[in-house]
């Protein structure tokens, strides 16, 4: 690990100074991710300024129906929260199925979005290889050992998965991101606060240094009580996903007035599959135009060697998501 | 007076309360003044020549003492695999030349005074490389295969009766299928970790091993000093599960860069070394040929595997054929075990070596037989049943399978099984049931004990052997209390350390066996010395008694016939100037060492097959809509002889099944195909059971009383478990699916 600096604040303006001060400094809260990264000598920041002393750690409600949650407020604590499990089990169920209960209790709400993929070859400095960490030098996974590997959002510069469970959920529910930087503050909906990879997977969201994440809304959504987080992975509990969808569904007299569908384990970002959601509008809900909606959600995937068979996984993962929520099958994780 | 009781009970752990409050010390725990710390940095490519090292920025950082490479390391002395008595892990050793034959390969180790300073620099050292490219994959490597001479501690690599090939092309029933098992890694909760400090000319290691005395034998010949001179010390090892049972080159870097600092040096292996410096169980590709009749009978059975090694031919070979020679009744049979290199480490054994992944193929074999001929595979099994070895054509010493699948089997539910693939479902969800057969070798090598008991009315046992999380030490208790009459507390069991008398590795599930026998024998000769002294001492109520007259109990010395007349082992030892009795016990599996049981040591030339044997049963639930596979039930029934401790060998047993179904379902090391080097060497990347995957597992034994293995009728139960339990997941996945998986792990993809 690199030798750091650190330090404690307890002021949000200090904390955003204290960050525009040094370029190779980070933001430090529950460091679940983050410690981990700098121990593999992925991440080397020289200064850490730790934030978890800033008041940044209530939900509370908004102006009709819906939630403000702070930046700081733990996964766990989260997951738990009564209006939460309530208004939005989705995204309940799918923090329950992140991690592990000490891992939860640590990582924090900013933390988890901005969680740094799992590709072994980016967590592996020895491969010169890798745009995301050095840009413009290729990419070892692409014909590596790729099995949890991104189908969608990829580009020939980097097929890395966003590892996150809490953020498809949010992603489906349209969550809004607030941000507090030297500029001021400004909001940003989480559908726009990824960037596909592009040309620089290096840029993995719109942030700027300086930047603090200090909240996140979840918009009043009353049909998100029926609403579902479904994954599929290798081992029952902490384990990231090889395919996962977050789905709610609007029904009205038998048919489909709306639908949230976003996949993770296999996006490039906390994937929303807008294209799905629109080919169940109308539809009467059941297997055949789930079916639809799924081929619909994969229209684009581009597999590698060992993820092909995520194209089926991701199709069959959204039909049993829907059939779930459709029939309220949940399952407690 | 009967004493008879404390072998067999589930006795807590003696050292529990060390253990869970954290004063039981592991090698890397012993507090050691002036330390420094010693980190490895690796080669990053599979095949090549270094060409260059600079390490002056890593010396440049603070703490930093000293970077050894192959450019200023001491040259070593090789060590035979034949003529060492210890076992090295691997015959070359790195950082003593320039050539790199695989990824992970030590190419130099930094010296800090803080194992924070130490990683950083380790990651500050530039290494250049001459890069070739590497043969990564034994699938690549098939073309240079070949069959060693001999596996094992001699065992032929190809074996044989009638004529197979012949049997199979005439049979009416015939199962020809390739099975793979990928390359498994140990990772035990502790790492493993050398402190080496040197006194002058004398070496002491505190080392996590499976064998103080191996690693004693192996580091003074590639230090080429006098065994003697060496003591390596462990009382506690966070399980081994092989990879801890041979000597790996970090203990001999360890000494002589303590050597070359002039200070004590530690040096603990990260978890990503832990994939690629101390062995793994290799990959194999295995071919299974059952020829059989239409009721299923056995006519022919041809067990050929591949397995992989390094590419400097280190021949270690995972024997996985070896349980096919005499698991079941068949009269042509062949066998025959290939090595192919790779630029991989070497392999190594890894809990039930050969037996883990031998079992998988043969087990899914006779699945296939069943599922083609028709026939329950519990039935199968039944009309193949060996009575006795055919291989070795011997009798088994004892045999308790038939009961093992019977009782299994009932607890299991058996035979409400319907036979028909995808019959079986809960709504949506598929379950299959499958079963395997266990088997695993009982072994014993040569070992000794001393006990010595004092004025205090305490007993000391001493013995080199090992405690590996196992229940050594608690075992070792009871065989200690139960023969000298003393209550448990009274016992203290001291273990794993050169100046003790010499045991066995923990290898192979043989500690009980080996060092329970000389445990006994011993604290019989100390008896012997008690009554000795009893019968002399003019003040003694025993005083010119025989004795066969005298009996032990409850700290106490007496007649036979009136436990009345007798004094306390304290009252005749304060008496007699308060000097201890101490008995010694050396015993090997010839008989050629004393015999103080009646059973009587193993016989040279033993005209017994002696094995442990096991039945297990699987149920499966598949989500037919994803794929994926859990384990709901599991039933596992073993005849292990007799059992020290029904709640430290139920535990090793169960850990054994998890491993099985870990085997099945989860672990694969991932070797990256262009640079040859492990994609997932880590605990979040390596699949492994959590215990969400882990079932209720109901595991018991079986009666078994055996007169011939050993002077105490134990069978091993270490490996024993792991074996068959793969097969009966995957039967489980065929009998839920429809799909028969040959190649391990079965991920969710192959059965959608």
């Amino acid at each position: 690990m690199h030798p750091f600096t650190y330090v404690a604040v307890t002021n949000q303006g200090h904390a955003i100074d204290a960050l525009t001060a040094n370029p190779r400094s980070a933001f430090v809260a529950g460091g679940t991710n983050l410690l981990d990264d700098m121990k593999l000598g992925v991440e080397t920041p020289e200064h850490l300024i730790d934030v978890n002393a800033l008041a940044l750690n209530r939900i509370e409600p908004l102006p009709g129906g819906g939630l403000r949650i702070g930046a700081l407020v733990r996964n766990s604590d989260l997951a738990w929260d009564p209006a939460v499990r309530e208004r939005y089990p989705v995204l309940s169920e799918a923090l329950l199925s992140g991690a592990s209960p000490q891992l939860r209790n640590m990582a924090t709400t900013a933390g988890n979005l901005l969680q740094r993929t799992r590709c072994t070859y980016f967590r592996d400095v020895s491969y010169a290889a890798c745009n995301k960490r050095r840009p413009g030098s290729g990419c070892a996974a692409i014909d590596g050992f790729n099995r949890s590997h991104a189908i969608l959002g990829v580009s020939d510069q980097c097929i890395a998965t966003h590892p996150s469970d809490m953020c498809v959920a949010m992603a489906a529910l349209d969550a809004v991101i607030h941000i507090a930087g030297s500029k001021g503050e400004r909001a940003v909906a989480l559908n726009e606060f990824y960037v596909a990879y592009g040309e620089d997977p290096a840029r993995e969201n719109v942030l700027a240094h300086g930047d603090l994440i200090t909240a996140v809304d979840l918009p009043a959504l009353p049909w998100a009580k029926r609403s579902h987080y479904f994954k599929v992975r290798d081992r029952a509990s902490y384990e990231f996903a090889l395919a996962s969808a977050a789905v709610a569904l609007d029904l009205e007299n038998g048919s489909i007035r709306a639908a949230r569908i976003a996949l993770g384990g296999v996006g490039a970002k906390p994937w929303r599959a807008y294209e799905a959601e629109k080919a169940l509008v109308g539809k009467k809900p059941g297997e055949e135009a789930f079916k639809a909606a799924a081929t619909a959600a994969l229209a684009g995937a581009r597999p590698r060697k060992f993820n092909a068979f995520k194209v089926d996984l991701a199709q069959r993962t959204i039909v049993a998501a829907l059939l779930n929520v459709m029939f309220e099958k949940r399952t407690e994780q | 007076m009967n004493t008879e009781t404390l072998i067999g009970k589930p006795v807590d752990r003696v050292d529990g309360r060390q253990k869970v409050t954290g004063s039981a010390r592991y090698a890397a725990d012993f507090p050691m003044k002036d330390v420094v710390h010693a980190v490895a940095f690796q080669s990053t490519i599979a095949r090549g020549r270094i060409t260059g090292i600079d390490a002056s920025h890593a010396l440049k950082r603070p703490g930093v003492i000293a970077v050894l490479t192959h450019e200023n390391m001491p040259r070593l002395y090789p060590v035979s695999m034949e003529h060492n008595p210890g076992r090295p892990g691997q015959t070359f050793l790195p950082m003593q030349g320039d050539e790199i034959f695989y990824a992970g390969q030590y190419v130099g180790v930094v010296l800090a005074d803080t194992v924070t300073q130490a990683l950083e620099a380790a990651g500050l050292v530039k290494v250049s490389y001459r890069e070739q490219k590497p043969t990564v994959h034994l699938e690549d490597a098939l073309g240079q295969a070949y069959e060693p001479k001999k596996m094992g501690r001699g065992d032929k690599t190809a074996t044989g009766r009638g004529d197979a090939d012949k049997a199979l092309a005439a049979a009416v029933v015939k199962i020809d299928q390739t099975y793979t098992t990928p390359i498994e890694n140990h990772n035990p909760m502790e790492m493993s970790a050398t402190l080496a400090n040197w006194d002058k000319d004398r070496l002491t290691l505190y080392d996590a091993t499976q064998w103080v005395y191996g690693v004693r034998a192996v580091v003074s010949t590639w230090l080429g000093i006098e065994a003697e001179k060496v003591r390596v010390i462990d009382p506690f090892v966070g399980g081994g599960f092989g990879c801890k049972g041979s000597m790996w080159p970090h203990i001999v870097v360890a000494a002589v860069a303590s050597r070359h600092v002039g200070r004590p040096v530690k040096l603990m292996l990260t978890r990503s070394q832990m994939f690629s410096c101390i062995g793994y169980r290799p990959k194999t590709i295995q071919r299974v040929a059952l020829g059989a009749d239409a009721q299923g009978k056995l006519l022919a059975t041809i067990h050929e595997c591949t397995s992989q090694t390094s590419s400097w031919k280190e021949e270690w070979v995972e024997s996985a054929t070896k349980q096919t020679e005499m698991l079941y009744s068949c009269p042509n049979l062949r066998t025959v075990q290939r090595l192919a290199p790779v630029n991989a480490n070497a392999p190594t054994q890894m809990r039930a070596p050969g037996h883990a992944t031998g079992t998988f193929a043969l087990e899914v074999a006779m699945d296939e037989l069943a599922v083609a001929t028709n026939v329950d595979p519990l039935e199968l099994r039944l009309r193949n049943y060996a009575q006795r070895d055919e291989g070795e054509n011997k009798d088994f010493s004892s045999k308790a399978l038939r009961e093992c699948y019977k009782q299994g089997a009932e607890r299991f539910g058996w035979s409400k099984r319907n036979p028909a693939a995808r019959s079986m479902r809960d709504g949506d969800t598929l379950i299959g049931w499958g079963m395997g057969t266990a088997t695993y070798p009982t072994n014993r090598q040569e070992s000794s004990a001393k006990v010595r008991l004092s004025a205090d009315g305490r007993a000391v046992v001493s013995t080199a052997a090992h405690d590996l999380g196992t229940g050594t030490y608690t075992t070792m208790s009871q065989i200690a209390a139960e023969i000298l009459g003393l209550p448990i507390e009274k016992v203290k069991v001291e273990l794993a350390d050169t100046v003790l008398p010499q045991a066995a590795v923990a290898g192979g599930s043989q500690t009980s066996a080996s060092v329970g026998p000389p445990v006994k024998g011993a604290c019989l000769k100390a008896i012997a010395a008690l009554k000795e002294r009893a019968t002399a001492d003019a003040s003694s109520p025993l005083f010119k008694k025989q004795a066969r007259e005298i009996g032990v109990g409850e700290g106490r010395i007496f007649l036979k016939d009136n436990p009345a007349v007798g004094e306390t082992f304290v009252e005749l030892l304060v008496r007699n100037g308060g000097r201890p009795v101490e008995g010694k016990s050396d015993q090997a599996p010839s008989g050629a060492a004393e015999q103080l049981d009646d059973a009587g040591a193993k016989k040279p030339n033993a005209p017994f097959s002696m094995h442990a044997f096991g039945a297990q049963f699987a149920e499966v639930r598949i989500d037919p809509r994803v794929g994926e596979i859990r384990v709901s039930r599991f039933v596992g029934a073993f005849g292990a002889g007799r059992i020290l401790n029904a709640k430290t060998a139920r535990s090793q047993i169960m850990g054994g099944i998890v491993w099985g179904i870990s085997m099945a379902l989860h672990e694969a090391t991932i070797y990256d195909s262009n640079r040859g080097k492990i994609v997932n060497d880590n605990l979040a990347d390596y699949l492994v059971p959590v215990n969400a995957d882990i079932p209720e597992i109901d595991c018991f034994f079986v009666e078994e009383k055996d007169e011939h293995v050993n002077p105490l009728g134990v069978k091993g139960i270490g490996e024993l478990g792991v074996t068959g339990a793969a097969a009966a997941v995957a039967n489980a996945v065929f009998h839920a699916t429809g799909k028969r998986l040959r190649d391990l792990p079965i991920r969710l993809e192959q059965v959608l």
